[in-house]
């Protein structure tokens, strides 16, 4: 069942270059059915509807698949599934990971720069310059795999006979509330740096503008990303949201694409399990375009335990050793 | 057989007064609504003074005064606010025994502990923030970290001092002012903290102390105007406190329940082994978040490790709390010797076999001898819930997968242990532990420089270390 357009499309107005004007001799272009991305596999929604999603000016883009609760909790068991080996990983295979996904999005640049006018309604050029912010970004979080634990972690001197170290790890599966507006960049924004540090991540996209997510899942899906470390669901965000955040095999949720009323709502749910809550941050404010601005390491550090491990350094004898 | 002659700590160390007033504004006062609620020495029952019971008026007051200080606290250079609490520190090793006696006094924890744990550690904690307050900039959350503002503090009863002191020494560090409520069976330590503050020349309003019960708790953490908050205790309140908070902008951090695993390979030291699962589990009558209570023994030790066990705690001193050689002290309240002597009940009823040393009990008081339950599966109540009370569960396992996926089958993730003379073992295990402390060949260490705080439902935040001041800052 697909929710009435609020602009109907009109025929007359060709939109889009995925839908060239039928002309006489003219080539048909082939739409793409747009899907979820969940465990690796690229499934319709359980539920079988789907949502019209349109372009700035109301032309038709497409069908998403509306994602149901039943949706929101298949992506919890598989990204449950993926987090032993993606946490277990080394900090540096993620690192390569996270850069093969810059490498495989620089290669489908073009399509991106399109989905991205497409979804936010910018020119040309500005849809460029937020398809290369966010293919720097993978780049930037890939170099940040093997040294947040450096910069965060550390041995604390003890005053006793131990020693003791305290490193960051992943808190596990983490579900994340893509921003409303900036479909490609803000989405990379909120996700690489939930990946990077070793969780999981159920990611909710934008609801108004989810191809270009749903198009990064058939990245992520070519580079070598193992499956259901990320899940990517489309649909209304209310909707996919309550579930995750009631759930509880869900260890933290980002809310960045909630409004305030449904942030506090969500925020309450999540109280049930004692998830780690990120809060809406300035930058997902009216105009939504802050995403371009040096992320810092708050939203690596957001998902991050602390684990200290103690150990006794024994004594070398009454007399010490000297030498 | 020898026998241990007493050796009392003199109760003359401390002067308490018949009554206390809330401090709030750097004066002690009556309660808005002149309410009062007795402290009782929980070995001996015996009254030891009538507190003042805060209310919503008083947390408005405190909250109000904390407020109003918090511009000259916070605009102080770092070097002035480490004086401070340098001096804060101090005054409390100068005044550590008389301290140790009253907290031994009103919690009915060892002296022992009181004057070797919980006092030194609390001066360390001070003393460790205090070179913070001048260093903030590298501390790692940019050049100017600013502090929050008004923080409200809500700690519990099993460490009453100590929890002060993890509450207020990085708060003030950072330049935020704070309202804390003690709990409403161990008021009088933080009471003499106030003292404490007004001996350092503390400026009036930075710190304020409401003693009460839980529904002061909740206005503090309500109230508009308070910034941060901060809580230690039940994992129950916490979920409550963190629904409270939805919403609000306020910063949060919950230290909550635990369920500890401490467990045993075949090739540990056994009596090291031993002396750890009796200080994991006996420290502080088991009232400890981070306590060891289920200990996960490999199967081809674990008759041995049973026995030795068993011989060492028929070995400890339980009694008067204020007797040097006290091992085991009062349970701190009627209320929580009900709960613990509910759940060994519940032990029984759902078939796991009890053990209790042989220890003969005082006619008055709360107390409950140290005991242990074998036959145990991860399905039992014993297994699973916090007791916060003298009692191990057993279980077994074969294989170190075992051993880790017992380990972290528990909704809490906060302490465990790991005794082995493997290092490999040990580091292969810890990594695989969700907790948020794991102490290996040792248990229940602590820190000021090391971060502490859980996992899962244990609570998020860390106190302690360079880690405990990004809760009190606005980062």
């Amino acid at each position: 069942m697909s929710e009435p357009s609020a602009t109907p499309t009109t025929p007359e107005t060709p939109a889009t270059p995925a839908a060239p004007a039928a002309s006489a001799g003219a080539r048909l272009g082939v739409l793409k059915t747009y899907k979820l991305y969940v465990g690796g596999k690229f499934p319709r929604s359980e539920s079988g509807r789907v949502y019209e999603v349109t372009d700035s000016r109301g032309g038709w883009l497409a069908n998403a698949p509306r994602a149901s609760r039943k949706d929101a909790r298949d992506a919890v068991v598989a990204a449950r599934k993926a987090f032993g080996g993606w946490s277990g990983a080394t900090a540096y295979n993620r690192g390569q990971i996270l850069y093969r996904v810059a490498e495989m999005l620089e290669g489908r640049r073009e399509q991106f720069v399109r989905e991205v006018a497409d979804a936010e309604g910018l020119p040309g050029a500005e849809a460029a310059a937020q398809v290369d912010a966010a293919i720097d970004r993978w780049v930037w979080y890939a170099g940040w795999t093997d040294k947040i634990a450096q910069v965060v972690g550390g041995g604390n001197p003890v005053a006793g006979p131990y020693f003791n170290l305290s490193t960051p790890e992943p808190t596990g599966v983490v579900a994340v509330l893509a921003p409303q507006r900036s479909a490609l960049l803000g989405l990379v924004s909120v996700l690489a740096p939930v990946i990077a540090t070793g969780n999981t991540a159920v990611l909710v996209a934008s609801e108004h503008a989810p191809l270009p997510a749903l198009s990064l899942a058939e990245v992520l899906a070519t580079s070598d990303l193992p499956g259901g470390v990320v899940n990517v669901l489309s649909g209304r965000t209310a909707e996919i949201a309550a579930p995750l955040a009631a759930h509880q095999d869900v260890n933290a949720i980002d809310l960045t694409g909630a409004d305030a009323g449904l942030a506090k709502e969500l925020e309450t749910a999540a109280a049930d399990n004692l998830k780690r809550v990120l809060r809406p941050q300035p930058v997902d404010g009216p105009d939504g375009h802050g995403w371009t601005a040096d992320p810092g390491t708050g939203r690596l550090t957001a998902f991050l335990e602390t684990k200290t491990v103690w150990h006794p350094t024994g004594a070398l004898g009454v007399s010490g050793s000297s030498y | 057989m020898f026998a241990y002659a007493p050796a009392p700590e003199s109760r003359g160390h401390v002067d308490i007064a018949p009554s206390y007033g809330l401090f709030i504004d750097g004066e002690f006062t009556d309660a808005a609504d002149g309410r009062v609620f007795k402290t009782v020495s929980p070995a001996t029952e015996e009254v030891l003074s009538e507190v003042a019971q805060a209310g919503a008026a008083d947390v408005e007051r405190a909250v109000r005064a904390a407020r109003a200080a918090f511009p000259g606290w916070s605009g102080l250079p770092g070097a002035e606010r480490a004086k401070y609490l340098f001096r804060i520190a101090r005054i409390i090793q100068e005044r550590a025994r008389e301290l140790a006696v009253l907290e031994t006094l009103d919690n009915g924890k060892p002296i022992r502990e009181t004057r070797d744990a919980d006092l030194p550690l609390v001066a360390a904690h001070f003393f460790y923030y205090a070179g913070w307050a001048d260093k903030l900039p590298h501390a790692g959350f940019g050049q100017n970290p600013r502090p929050l503002g008004v923080a409200g503090q809500v700690i519990p009863w099993n460490f009453p001092l100590l929890m002060l002191a993890w509450k207020i020494a990085p708060a003030l560090a950072t330049g935020n002012t704070v309202v804390l409520k003690p709990a409403e069976t161990t008021p009088l330590s933080a009471l003499f903290f106030a003292g404490v503050c007004r001996q350092a020349g503390l400026p009036k309003g930075v710190v304020n102390i409401l003693p009460g019960y839980g529904d002061a708790g909740a206005a503090l953490v309500a109230h508009p105007d308070v910034n941060k908050v901060a809580f230690t205790g039940s994992t129950a309140v916490g979920k409550e406190i963190a629904r409270t908070v939805a919403g609000t902008g306020k910063k949060l951090t919950l230290e909550l329940g635990g369920k500890g695993a401490n467990i045993v390979f075949d090739d540990a030291p056994v009596d090291q082994a031993v002396e750890g699962i009796v200080g994991g589990i006996f420290f502080n009558q088991g009232q400890v978040c981070c306590a060891g209570s289920r200990l996960l023994v490999q199967e081809s030790i674990a008759d041995e490790l049973l026995d030795s066990l068993k011989r060492r705690l028929a070995t400890l001193r339980l009694g008067d709390p204020l007797d040097k050689n006290t091992d085991i002290g009062a349970i701190n309240s009627a209320e929580q010797l009900a709960r613990i002597t509910r759940l060994a009940e519940t032990g029984e009823a759902e078939g796991a076999e009890r053990w209790t040393a042989p220890c003969e009990l005082p006619s008055s008081g709360y107390w409950f001898a140290p005991t242990l339950f074998t036959n145990v599966s991860q399905a039992h109540t014993v297994a699973r819930d916090e007791i916060f009370g003298p009692v191990l569960s057993v279980l077994t396992f074969r294989t170190p997968d075992e051993a880790v996926a017992k380990a972290n089958n528990s909704q809490y993730g906060l302490s465990a242990g790991i005794w082995t003379e493997k290092g490999s073992r040990i580091l292969a295990v810890a990594n695989k532990l969700r907790a948020g402390v794991v102490w290996s060949n040792t248990f229940n260490k602590f820190d000021p420089t090391s971060p502490f705080g859980g996992y899962k439902e244990s609570g998020f935040g860390r106190e302690g270390g360079r880690h405990g001041l990004e809760a009190y800052l606005d980062v």
